[in-house]
């Protein structure tokens, strides 16, 4: 039996009493050390959930619940400890006039001692491989580099979940990748739970397990691979699916019997291969 | 209008020790009415490139030539507000540049800024809301309370509400979902093809630069590493991968393909319907053989 980690219960928010509920009646449980994508078209509720998380906002009905502490505004610096975030632009997340004061910073919040600062900064920007730049202006940096000491900041505070909102989207492709690379192997090292809001399929597909949002409900929850078999439906809430899953339908169409539902490349070039093998 | 850079060279900072050349010997020329894809990783050059389009930057060595307008180190456009006028960017994110009480007022900015009169103002802003995807309902809104799709749309509408020839797009689609991204590139294709627009699109998206552009620009280090049509210019996975890009997906699954199957199906812009019925010949062929 996997641990639980987040759990909203019944979740309802929205930023003014005449205004539209962003979500309505939002249930679903996010295990420990599990990786979730959730995605959604814009407006769907998706950036709402990841503020609700670390208490940003706070619901007018319902109940999130962090590692067995429900979310209120007592308990709201006890959440944030285990929650870090990282948000798309990274320009407005440094606080520090050089790489390692910013990493600093959060641990200094947290009364971390001297001695053990040092350490974990290197540490930590050894993990995003940004080691050679510790006492670089954060403003030198791209983007995608900024991101990832956007990252061992947190990292630096040991968080046992991570959320990344939408925090590769302006990153180039290659870019995109390395972070995403970094993260998941952190992710795995310390157990943590990951949680990526995207629109990148690359970036669902990596997931164990997907939460579509839709109109301010969960529309769906299920691994990428059962998610993307309804493709249609997907494409009627603005979603899109991956050209493989595509590809895979229109191959279907001429007979070609492919059976599993493909998510990457190999697999479906694995398929392919069988399938021709057998022929 | 056609754009063209004849050895163009931009150093920030210059003469300093924080001197940093962000354009390097750029040469490339550009005939009216192209839609062209410029591509390359963070830092390459790109934004420092668009900056030079509408005098913003003037170079440090070179010359920049825009439609009849030349502007060289010693030597900015005499009429650079004219230019401004022929020359429309649309920045990234440029919904932080919104500033107006309401949509309208807003849309309305440009063209004012450039003496249009306020019937011709009016009949633009009819226009182009509703080709944007701004109901004429929302134009007595302020645009700080719609939703970040919509204030990208009314963004792009002040751009567009100025007319201009030349249309530059820095990475229009950031951050808006798959919907939202293909609705705005649709809509800045269909201007380009009825307005006979020259479409300069920054992009990272090898996907929309296979989809829209007819011409392909590599940036690399400050300057032009390769260009062409995109089937062309994609074909070279390996000279791209160099430069730290991709390839389009389909390009990179057909490439895989090929090699695993020891055939060769070409990249010709084809459907993924056809290329399923070409997979299933290629199959097919492959038994034959054996």
């Amino acid at each position: 039996m996997r641990e639980c980690f987040i759990e909203f219960r019944n979740v309802s928010f929205r930023y003014g009493d005449e205004q539209p509920w962003v979500l309505d009646d939002v249930s679903f449980t996010i295990y420990k050390d599990e990786w979730v994508a959730i995605i959604g078209h814009n407006g769907s509720g998706k950036s709402t959930i990841a503020k609700l998380m670390n208490g940003l906002l706070f619901p007018q009905k319902g109940e999130i619940i962090i590692n067995g502490i429900p979310v209120n505004e007592q308990t709201v610096w006890d959440v944030r400890k285990q929650v870090g975030m990282v948000f798309q632009n990274p320009d407005n997340q440094f606080v520090g006039t050089t790489v390692q004061d910013d990493v600093a910073f959060g641990m200094e919040n947290r009364g971390f001692a001297r001695e053990e600062m040092v350490n974990r900064i290197d540490e930590v920007l050894q993990a995003v491989r940004m080691e050679d730049y510790l006492l670089t202006e954060p403003h030198r940096l791209s983007g995608g580099q900024k991101q990832r000491v956007a990252i061992a900041s947190l990292l630096a505070i040991n968080p046992e979940v991570l959320i990344l909102d939408e925090a590769t989207a302006m990153l180039d492709p290659k870019g995109r990748k390395e972070i995403m690379r970094t993260v998941s192997e952190i992710q795995e090292k310390n157990e943590i739970s990951l949680i990526t809001i995207t629109h990148d399929l690359e970036e669902v597909v990596q997931a164990e397990r997907v939460i579509v949002m839709n109109s301010g409900k969960v529309w769906a929850e299920a691994t990428p691979r059962d998610i993307f078999k309804q493709k249609d439906d997907l494409r009627k809430i603005g979603l899109d699916v991956p050209f493989v899953a595509v590809l895979a339908d229109e191959l279907k169409q001429l007979d070609i019997m492919i059976k599993n539902e493909p998510l990457n490349h190999d697999e479906l070039l694995e398929e392919l291969w069988t399938l021709h093998s057998k022929m | 209008m056609d754009i063209t850079f004849k050895d163009v060279s931009y150093i920030y900072q210059a003469n300093s020790p924080f001197a940093h050349k962000a354009l390097d010997h750029l040469s490339f020329h550009i005939p009216a009415g192209s839609f062209v894809a410029i591509i390359g990783h963070t830092g390459s050059g790109k934004s420092t490139l668009i900056q030079h389009l509408n005098g913003l930057l003037t170079p440090t060595e070179g010359e920049v030539q825009i439609g009849d307008h030349q502007i060289t180190s010693d030597k900015k456009p005499e009429n650079l507000k004219e230019l401004r006028s022929k020359v429309g960017v649309v920045f990234q994110y440029p919904e932080h540049q919104l500033f107006d009480e309401t949509v309208r007022k807003d849309i309305a900015f440009g063209p004012k800024n450039f003496g249009v009169s306020e019937e011709e103002i009016e009949r633009r802003i009819l226009e182009i809301a509703p080709a944007v995807g701004i109901d004429e309902s929302l134009l007595e809104r302020s645009p700080f309370d719609l939703s970040g799709g919509q204030m990208r749309r009314v963004a792009i509408a002040g751009v567009l509400a100025v007319k201009p020839n030349i249309l530059v797009l820095d990475e229009p689609t950031a951050g808006l979902d798959p919907r939202g991204q293909s609705d705005i590139m649709n809509m800045f294709y269909e201007l380009h093809q009825r307005e006979n627009l020259t479409t300069i699109l920054v992009t990272h998206s090898m996907e929309d630069a296979v989809k829209y552009a007819d011409h392909v620009m590599i940036m690399n280090k400050g300057t032009k590493y390769m260009e062409g049509i995109p089937e062309e210019v994609f074909a070279q996975q390996e000279a791209l991968n160099k430069v730290q890009l991709d390839v389009p997906e389909v390009i990179q699954f057909l490439n895989a393909f090929n090699a695993r199957f020891g055939v060769d199906i070409p990249f010709r812009r084809q459907s993924v319907a056809e290329l399923a019925a070409e997979i299933q010949h290629a199959l097919k062929g492959a038994e034959s053989i054996e």
